[in-house]
């Protein structure tokens, strides 16, 4: 094991530095005390030379504690989530002015529509999935664009596939062959998907065989009646124990924000699923009424920064549902970019939950590439 | 940058929006222009022009033509021929052109934006989303009013010629609030752009023409602050509306003093922020953006002072530090700009003189750390915390994209300190508690107050200020009212001397003495001189006391120390004005009496002007609890609440020729609204109102809320004008004092309202003009929304 280079720093500071250090792809190591401080940064070091502890059940609370760059997650904090305040009204003024502020075009437009395609789950979650339709689904994933635009865009020889293929538990055998050496993961929702009201045990179990089954991503859905009932202890449980089944596995959980009332609710349930080891949390199921909004994002990407502001450990976001329109994934970018900056345009930290995205994206490159807007039918669908 | 680099930097491009339609507009004028008279552009007098210039890019735009004394004159010639028959068209056919302007501003929408940006500086995003879409609203909003004014407003005329002058900052929606109400009521205009901004009044002029309005109702001039000053000096002009900076401001108020000229001012500002523990510190931090962020913080009424509640203070710190990094700043016409250009390079560097010599009193500066463009007119958006009370950037203006920060510890110290400055604008408060933000925001001297939000505009709410931020009001019902006039058949005032004669015992009674009536008690006159006071036949009736100006200030003092009847219930004052009246009643012949005896015109006319004193004060006590605010439909999902304030300290000079009506008509308003005053009875009949204070000491009126210093008109009144603790003060005395009680009154600017030297009725004279005068309107904002 190597040494840790330690700097003393206070939060405020650290938070300054952060963001301009933090490179996209460069795995950054956080090794902190679980009562805040001394911070300690190094970017340079091995993720495998160093011990991971989890603070919560270190013995000796208060000795700095080596991590990798993952969420273990930290006790449920119950004041910060009860005093948690969200302003509705000013919420929406923001996210009704940002897509004025910020405008993206031409080549900037494209390329930023190419790294929407890399953020994508592809997803199918239908009863009449079958093996046949997840293959193609899944060759659409390793190749989304038509490799003529890809060229005419400049991106020979770059590797561009979308984030992951987002199925349900029985796809994932077909989903894992058909990916095979591509890279590209496999996410499978899980925990009774999506109203989440199978027996716990179930649940668990479902997790597990998943993941056994080769998923290298887990969705679950959180128990809505918890945070419907102020359960917030029966939620950071439940949570917990998703995590725990998933091992190495990362996991994303979706908050079902359409069933939850208010955006309260949503910063609250946003927190206890990171508190409990969230490594993403997610809007929704893509089956419900309301789907992933604008307000509803910033008000869970805002929890990321608090969350991140305390603990160090930065944690994904994926909006799911409802987002069909390129224009829509270039607002949610920016929205990314403004409230937590670049490092969250990388799929380790940014997923878009859609479906038919992908083909409007495609048409808009084809547009950019020839000036002629574009047919449906000239892409391959997925 | 190709897109492959692109796709790993994930930066921002250029978004530029196009300037070609804009010049081509400027283009097919030559890129000159001459002035908007009688429907036309004519040339300047003289010819002399000056350039009006972009600038972020320092490139000349356009030549525009310096009006000159001809100039003005003729376009107040022009606009007075042409207002009888405006006004005489009617509330539907004005409405029809207001709707006509509307629907052209919404037509050429984006020229408007493009136009504004290229000469003002502004972000294209605000000029396109917030300013032009305003104008068209208020044009909307105004067709609206001509039409219902016949229906709404029976009592009300126009004024006749308006002149208006307005400010760089929003140059196209300050053209909007000033003509809007203006041509709705019937009046015509000869309105003054500002030297850096010409331009979109001249498009606007143009519109004008399309929409098919008559020659002469719409004159636009432009120039610099001389041709202001022309417009402001013309004996032509009715009223004068002036948005600018309070020095200008308090100049106009100075050179119209007791020309009879209506006058609004909106004036400059310091407005609070006021941030508590638990509001939603992410969005506030939004709000900040928008407040002093927003047109380069080049807004009166920016929340440039933040008030943070201290055990949040670094953190909120640290999350406007991170913030004001994502802030882009440069060519304004770039979609995706935040911060766009100062508007002329002498603003700019008075802004940079400012901050860096008012840093000399300390305070850590925090500057965007985002990257600047190399020419062009910009400062860097910037907080400075630390700084105190005292420290002059704390205190003045600075018109630019520049946040002081200071913080406090509980909710009355967050209103002792957000009171603390010689502005009263605007306020924006932040908490998650409603209980909280409604009993802060009308606490605030202010005119308008926005919870959990900022720099909300609609043409429903009025806009304007208190202390040295002005007075009047834009927008809503307060804004009609501002162009128009009560109709009344107004006649000069004779001066009413007192009579003489000769020293004498006041025979039969015991000798009395009448002092000033300060704070609930009787007080003998600091200077220790009286007067005798003699009937019409030269009959001696008693002594009465030469106040002095110790006198009004202890009497100010002593009206401030019951500041708490404003917040008395209705109903209380109320109550107490009814028993005012009984007691009065009760009394009633021997104050017909003491008016006959001083007066002389016979008993009944006494015993009329006795009685209808009583009915004015049941007059008033029956407004007490009904002079209701209103909750206006502003475009967003919340209220806003028009709250009727009093104006707080009045000095109130009253009428010689009426002695007891002209004084409790003036009286029972004030009061009733909640103010405290100080009184300056009749100079010539005074003894009416020593009597009239023994009414009020048993009637449960709380000391202070109403005191009586008798005197010279000519010393108390300049007193009261001049005293910076009083806001507000009429005068109704017959003495040709208007004049240097309004230039008096210019020091603090306060609301003055007096006779110019024409008398009224007193027996009519009672109502909501007399309410209007004894409040403020104070406009609340409130979205909600879980």
């Amino acid at each position: 094991m190597k040494r840790v280079f330690c700097l003393h720093i206070d939060l405020t500071a650290f938070r300054r530095f952060l963001d301009p250090m933090v490179k996209p792809c460069e795995r950054h190591i956080l090794v902190f005390d679980i009562k805040k401080v001394p911070l300690v940064v190094s970017s340079e070091l091995n993720p495998t030379d160093l011990i991971v502890n989890d603070p919560t059940d270190a013995p000796g609370a208060g000795l700095p504690q080596v991590h990798l760059s993952r969420n273990p997650g930290m006790a449920l904090d119950l004041d910060w989530v009860t005093g948690v305040r969200i302003n509705t009204s000013a919420v929406e003024r923001r996210c009704a002015s940002l897509p004025a502020r910020r405008s993206v075009k031409k080549a900037w437009q494209a390329a930023w529509l190419l790294k929407a395609i890399t953020v994508m789950d592809l997803t199918t979650l239908s009863g009449d999935d079958t093996e046949r339709r997840v293959h193609r689904l899944c060759h659409k994933a390793m190749q989304p664009l038509r490799p003529d635009l890809l060229a005419a865009l400049g991106m020979e020889g770059k590797r561009l596939t979308t984030g992951a293929v987002c199925v349900y538990h029985e796809m994932i055998p077909a989903a894992v062959r058909a990916l095979e050496g591509s890279g590209v993961p496999v996410a499978a929702v899980s925990t009774g998907f999506p109203a989440g009201l199978s027996p716990l045990n179930l649940r668990i179990a479902e997790i597990k065989a998943s993941v056994a089954a080769g998923a290298a991503e887990i969705d679950i859905v959180i128990s809505r009646r918890h945070v419907l009932e102020g359960k917030w202890q029966e939620l950071y449980d439940e949570m917990r124990a998703f995590r725990d089944a998933c091992g190495d596995a990362h996991i994303k959980a979706i908050l079902a924000t359409g069933e939850l009332g208010t955006l309260r609710n949503v910063a609250r349930a946003s927190l206890v699923c990171m508190m409990a080891g969230a490594d993403f949390i997610k809007t929704s199921t893509g089956k419900e009424s309301v789907n992933a909004t604008l307000p509803v994002s910033l008000t869970m990407i805002r929890q990321i920064r608090a969350y991140r502001d305390l603990t160090g450990f930065n944690i994904g976001y994926k909006p799911a549902g409802g987002i069909s329109k390129a224009k829509d994934s270039l607002v949610y970018l920016s929205l990314m970019k403004e409230e937590l900056g670049n490092r969250w345009l990388q799929p380790d930290l940014f997923r878009f939950g859609a479906s038919s995205l992908l083909g409007d994206i495609e048409r808009q490159l084809e547009h950019h590439v020839t000036g002629r807007y574009s047919a449906s039918y000239r892409h391959a669908i997925g | 940058m190709n897109v492959s680099e692109i796709f790993e930097t994930m930066d921002y491009g250029p978004a530029p929006e196009g300037a070609a339609m804009a010049d081509a507009w400027l283009d097919r004028h030559n890129r000159s222009f001459g002035l908007f008279i009688d429907g036309g552009f004519v040339a300047g007098e003289d010819g002399a022009q000056f350039d009006t210039a972009n600038p972020a890019n320092g490139q000349v735009l356009a030549q525009v033509t310096q009006a000159t004394d001809n100039d003005v004159n003729a376009a107040v010639t022009a606009a007075r021929k042409a207002q009888p028959g405006w006004a005489a068209l009617g509330g539907h056919g004005r409405a029809k052109l207001l709707y006509a302007l509307a629907r052209l501003v919404q037509k050429h929408a984006r020229l408007f934006a493009v136009l504004e940006t290229m000469d003002n500086g502004k972000p294209i995003r605000e000029s396109r989303d917030i300013d032009i879409p305003l104008v068209a609203r208020h044009f909307y909003y105004h067709a609206g009013a001509a039409q219902l004014m016949a229906a709404e407003m029976p009592d009300q005329q126009a004024l006749g010629v308006a002149g208006q002058i307005i400010p760089w900052n929003f140059p196209l929606l300050m053209l909007a609030w000033k003509i809007a109400p203006a041509i709705a009521m019937g009046n015509t205009v000869v309105l003054k752009p500002a030297e850096y901004t010409s331009l979109t009044a001249l498009l606007f002029a143009e519109i004008c023409v399309e929409a098919g309005l008559p020659k002469g109702v719409v004159n636009i001039v432009t120039g610099d602050g001389s041709t202001g000053e022309l417009i402001v000096n013309h004996p032509d002009i009715n009223k004068i509306a002036f948005t600018g900076s309070t020095g200008v401001g308090r100049r106009i108020r100075q050179a119209t003093a007791g020309t009879g000229k209506s006058l609004t001012l909106e004036l400059g500002g310091k407005s609070p922020f006021i941030v508590f523990d638990d509001a939603d510190l992410d969005s506030a931090v939004e709000g900040l953006v928008d407040a002093i962020w927003f047109n380069q913080g080049q807004v009166c009424c920016a929340g440039s002072r933040l008030l943070v509640q201290e055990s949040i203070a670094d953190a909120f710190y640290a999350k406007i530090i991170s913030r004001m990094d994502k802030l882009r700043i440069g060519d304004p016409l770039d979609k995706a700009i935040d911060v766009g250009a100062i508007v002329d390079a002498k603003q700019l560097q008075s802004i940079t003189e400012m901050v860096d010599s008012g840093l000399a009193d300390g305070g850590q500066v925090h500057r965007a750390n985002t990257p600047m463009p190399d020419i062009g007119c910009y400062y860097p958006p910037t907080l400075i915390t630390g700084l105190e009370t005292a420290s002059r950037l704390m205190q003045e203006e600075i018109f630019g994209p520049v946040l002081v920060a200071m913080t406090f510890r509980t909710p009355s110290e967050a209103v002792t300190l957000a009171n603390n400055t010689r502005y009263g604008l605007a306020a924006s408060i932040w908490t998650e508690n409603i209980n909280l933000a409604l009993d802060i925001a009308p606490k605030i001297a202010c005119g308008v107050a926005w919870i959990n939000s900022t720099n909300q505009f609609d043409a429903a709410a009025g806009f304007g200020g208190r202390r040295e931020s002005g007075f009047g009001r834009e927008g809503g019902k307060e804004g009609l009212l501002a162009y128009t006039k009560p109709k009344l058949a107004a006649k000069p005032l004779k001066p009413v001397l007192p009579h003489t004669g000769e020293a004498g015992p006041a025979q039969p009674m015991i000798d009395r003495t009448a002092k000033n009536y300060v704070g609930g008690k009787q007080a003998r006159p600091d200077g220790g001189y009286v007067r005798r006071v003699h009937g019409p036949k030269g009959k001696f009736l008693g002594h009465v006391g030469i106040g002095n100006r110790k006198d009004i200030r202890n009497a100010v003092e002593a009206a401030h120390k019951a500041s708490g009847w404003a917040k008395t219930t209705g109903h209380l004052k109320a109550q107490i004005l009814y028993y005012i009246a009984e007691n009065l009643s009760a009394r009633a012949d021997e104050f017909a009496d003491r008016l006959q005896a001083m007066q002389g015109g016979g008993n009944k006319a006494a015993g009329a002007e006795v009685e209808a004193s009583i009915s004015r004060l049941f007059t008033y006590a029956a407004w007490a609890d009904k002079y209701d605010g209103a909750v206006h439909d502003v475009p967003i999902r919340g209220v806003a609440l028009a709250m009727n304030e009093p104006v707080g300290v009045l000095g109130l000079v009253c009428a010689d020729e009426a002695p007891l009506l002209g004084m409790i008509s003036i009286i029972a308003p004030a009061i009733a609204m909640g103010n405290t005053c100080v009184v300056v009875p009749s100079d010539a009949f005074p003894l009416t109102a020593t009597d009239f204070y023994q009414v009020l000491e048993t009637s449960d009126l709380p000391g202070g809320v109403v005191n009586i210093v008798t005197g010279p008109h000519g010393d108390l009144a300049d007193t009261l004008a001049g005293h910076d603790d009083v806001d507000g003060v009429w005068y109704f005395g017959s003495a040709d004092l208007s004049a240097g009680i309004e230039l008096a009154a210019s020091h603090n600017l306060k609301r003055s309202w007096v006779n110019n030297g024409l008398g009224r009725d007193w027996a009519t004279a009672e109502g909501h003009e007399f309410l209007r005068h004894a409040t403020d309107v104070k406009n609340i904002w409130i979205p909600y929304g879980e």
